[in-house]
């Protein structure tokens, strides 16, 4: 008899490890963040466009270092200056069996311009969409936009017939009647995951799509996402084995992670860059003791400013390390990235010292330093940083650190940019260079929306003629030569001072692989699960 | 007793009131929702065309009114975040936070109310002020530290208990359970643990001061004399008459529990409304936070009035005096 028993428990304890291979691989992740919707048009946010990128599709995709791949779209063309043609992927079916054609394109184009869409800004590049035939189509652009595709991975595709059939031809909007969208609680995309159940802020569930039209490299069949707000929660989690991985990691918690069994931190460069700016539009400072002046119209206060901050010592000291102190606003994986101007300015006081009392003001002036502390990687004890740095050559910062919705809602436009002095972090949503021209660095010019986040109205008119040109120039190398003009004279003129590019701080069990991707984005095509 | 519980209702309705324009008042200092709302690349003309749709540019006073009367129709309105109803995503998360206050509550009163009597009994012994030391700890740490403690040592180091979350639930109608599933079970106990720590230890010193008070009165020594057995003058006698103020406490604190479960939700992403809550003051959804305001203020008026109908089961003189 127990005999027979441990006969019948080896055979079945065999059955199950020959039945091991074919069972689910399921990665387990969490991030500080929750995915608030699955509208893929409701809110430009990039956790919410990666994540939902493993569901929804663009014409072209990110790879895995953020270089742009044929997605739905097979192979484009331009045909004239503001015309281009994309010859889309046949064969593609939606999750729920719908085929992928021109009219879905033209659809999710239009909705994106839709009552409620946050995406208006990506439609927009776009004037018209023409139907050549069900797999051709043609775009046209208001102007030569040679970069139009950078802008097309995160227009997502919905499928038209889905979404009419459920009423949500419109986006999920934040207000107004047809928030409670269909598409806000459900998706339909050509992805190579597909959404199985979606609680929000609690656990998302993703289930491989088998009939994807091309083989993926990673192994997972399911992924569940949770969010964990709380970071000692998050590593807590990840050390005791029940995730695979959580972001973002504290940069103070990466030795533990190190001298935990089983995981490691993995960490690099994000494509986000870290500045401070200066108010130099006001003819008075909002938040100073100098009154009917403004300093920092003085190029010599700005460049007396740069120089009295030591970047090693904040990499060192504040981020472990793992920031890349720089001198561009753009990161080195931003097309259009000038490497001979990424050198920071040197740390030097006595030449800031001297630049402040040349500019008149040898001991120094108050200013009030605006800061988010929840925002980007240790943002306030950088902020704390520099504020004793600039101590150092006289200059009192008064610090107002404050959590980014009262942060934000001070010095951005919607309240009159009340701020003299300001830490900021930037993507360049387009993963190009232009963004970062139009959004920080031309004169601020609220009618036709160019320079919304140049806070302090840094304002130079070579330098607008220079991104208008950008923005259309078609030639690569007549491009790159503009841009690095453009630069030049931004950082010539100390329009800003940049800080680093910030760490992307995720942590791995041993039991996984994943691709970190500089945007923060975690692509579920290259998880392996062991 | 009619009459009382609809005094006590109407009350509880100029409470939610109150708390629901101090909210508003206040709502204008945590910040800007928009920008919560919006991508960073989006126009101003959109983002101040969202703000004028919300009503956010309205003063206060109107957006409170606003509140009050869609909210007396039940209508809480539509999270900033989520752009789902904020009853339904209040609701989903109501059974979540009732359920880890219930096993905290069960918690607090099976070991604090004999903890107490133990200590007050055998004041002397060395397992009492054993106990006694230990929940001076527990009055003194602050929840998320005991948290922190908990999920390190069972979760990272022991690896018994999971670290976060509910595990698996099974839904019942609209109501989820964790009662029913091993993994359900197992994620109550530490975040039940770190709930209850504090009330029980608060319970255990409340128990023991008034039963050693009672034990001084002049029945107690008339019991004695009669010659009853130690347990029936300790828990016949004595204890009945300490629990007054122990119903008392213990309908406020669950009150508490059940409001101040935010840290330990938060501490172990329980997603129960308190985690919703803190949440959605760290996104500005202004929706969320006067709803759940105002629903905790009329916990606390039903609980208050539960506990005062108590007060004239346990108490007949009470009874007495109101005949």
């Amino acid at each position: 008899m127990k005999l027979r028993t441990g006969l019948l428990a080896a055979t079945m304890a065999a059955a199950i490890a020959v039945a091991a291979p074919a069972q689910a691989k399921t990665f387990k992740y969490a991030f500080q963040g929750d995915l608030s919707s699955l509208d893929p048009h409701s809110l430009n946010e990039s956790f919410l466009l990666a994540t939902l990128g493993n569901v929804y599709e663009g014409l072209v995709l990110y790879g895995p270092n953020l270089e742009i791949m044929p997605g739905l779209a097979e192979e484009w063309k331009l045909l004239t200056p503001t015309t281009w043609e994309f010859k889309l992927r046949k064969g593609v079916k939606f999750h729920g069996g719908q085929d992928f054609t021109a009219d879905d394109v033209i659809f999710s184009w239009q909705r994106t311009l839709s009552e409620g869409s946050d995406q208006k800004v990506r439609g927009g590049q776009i004037k018209n969409i023409t139907k050549v035939d069900d797999h051709t189509i043609v775009v046209e652009t208001p102007a030569p936009n040679p970069i139009l595709v950078q802008d097309l991975p995160y227009l997502l595709i919905m499928d038209k017939e889905w979404s009419e059939e459920n009423g949500a031809t419109n986006a999920t909007s934040a207000a107004g009647d047809n928030t409670g969208n269909y598409a806000n609680l459900n998706a339909n995309g050509t992805g190579p995951f597909m959404v199985e159940s979606h609680k929000a802020d609690v656990k998302t569930v993703f289930k491989k799509n088998e009939d994807y039209w091309k083989d993926i490299d990673g192994n997972v069949t399911e992924v569940e996402f949770t969010p964990i707000k709380e970071a000692p929660t998050r590593v807590a989690a990840l050390i005791s084995g029940e995730l695979h991985m959580v972001y973002p990691v504290p940069v103070q918690d990466w030795e533990r992670l190190d001298k935990a069994e089983g995981v490691k931190a993995l960490t690099g460069p994000e494509a986000r860059t870290i500045f401070i700016g200066f108010d130099q539009g006001r003819d008075e400072l909002l938040y100073s003791n100098i009154k009917g002046k403004n300093p920092f119209k003085d190029q010599r206060v700005r460049a007396a400013f740069v120089h009295a901050v030591d970047l090693e010592a904040i990499k060192e000291k504040i981020m472990r390390g793992a920031a890349t102190p720089t001198g561009l606003l753009a990161a080195p994986q931003i097309n259009g990235f000038v490497e001979s101007l990424n050198t920071p300015y040197a740390y030097d006081p006595e030449k800031s010292k001297a630049l402040l009392a040349e500019a008149g003001y040898p001991d120094g002036f108050e200013v009030t330093l605006d800061c988010p502390n929840n925002r980007y990687v240790n943002d306030e004890k950088i902020c704390q940083a520099v504020t004793s740095m600039l101590a150092k050559v006289g200059v009192k910062v008064d610090l107002l650190a404050q959590p980014k919705s009262k942060y934000f809602g001070k010095v951005l436009s919607t309240s009159g940019y009340d701020t003299s002095f300001y830490l900021l972090g930037w993507t360049p949503g387009s993963m190009d260079v232009e963004n970062v021209l139009s959004s920080l660095i031309v004169c601020q010019d609220p009618e036709n929306k160019k320079g919304m986040f140049n806070l302090g109205n840094y304002c130079n008119a070579k330098v607008d003629e220079l991104t208008a040109a950008i923005g259309s120039e078609t030639d690569q190398e007549k491009r790159n030569a503009m841009i690095a003009e453009a630069f030049k004279i931004v950082k010539d003129e100390v329009g800003y001072m940049p800080i680093h590019q910030q760490p992307l701080s995720w942590g791995v069990s041993d039991g996984a692989e994943v691709n970190q991707r500089a945007d923060n984005g975690l692509d579920y095509r290259y998880v392996t699960v062991k | 007793m009619f009459s009382f519980i609809f005094k006590r209702l109407l009350q509880s309705v100029v409470v939610m009131l109150t708390v629901a324009l101090i909210a508003f008042a206040m709502f204008r200092f945590v910040g800007d929702p928009i920008n919560n709302m919006v991508g960073q690349d989006t126009s101003q003309a959109d983002r101040e065309a969202l703000a004028e749709a919300l009503g956010l540019n309205d003063p206060f006073i109107v957006q409170f009114g606003r509140f009050a009367l869609n909210a007396a129709e039940g209508d809480f309105g539509f999270s900033y975040k989520y752009r789902q109803p904020v009853s339904k995503l209040i609701l989903e998360r109501l059974a979540a936070t009732l359920e880890l206050s219930f096993v905290a509550a069960v918690l607090t009163l099976a070991i604090g109310i004999p903890a107490g009597v133990y200590t007050a009994l055998k004041s002397k012994g060395l397992l009492s002020k054993g106990i006694m030391t230990l929940s001076l700890v527990g009055v003194s740490l602050p929840t998320f530290l005991i948290g922190i403690l908990l999920i390190l040592l069972f979760g990272v180091i022991l690896r018994w208990l999971p670290t976060f979350g509910r595990g698996e639930v099974v839904a019942l109608g609209w109501w989820t359970t964790g009662f029913l599933t091993a993994s359900g079970l197992k994620s109550l106990i530490l975040p039940s643990i770190t709930l209850a720590l504090f009330q029980m230890t608060l319970i255990m010193r409340l128990v023991r001061a008034e039963m050693l008070e009672v034990m001084r009165t002049d029945f107690i020594k008339f019991a004695r004399a009669r010659g009853l057995p130690d347990r029936a003058v300790h828990f016949r006698h004595a204890l009945k008459n300490t629990l007054v103020p122990v119903i008392t406490i213990t309908g406020l604190q669950l009150g508490s529990l059940i409001a101040f479960a935010i840290i330990t939700e938060s501490v172990f992403q329980w997603p129960g409304m308190g985690l919703l809550f803190i949440q959605a003051v760290a996104d500005v959804d202004i929706p969320i936070m006067a709803a759940y305001l105002v629903l905790i203020a009329f916990f606390f008026v039903v609980i208050n009035m539960i506990v005062d109908i108590l007060y004239y089961a346990v108490d007949p003189r009470l009874r007495v005096d109101n005949a």
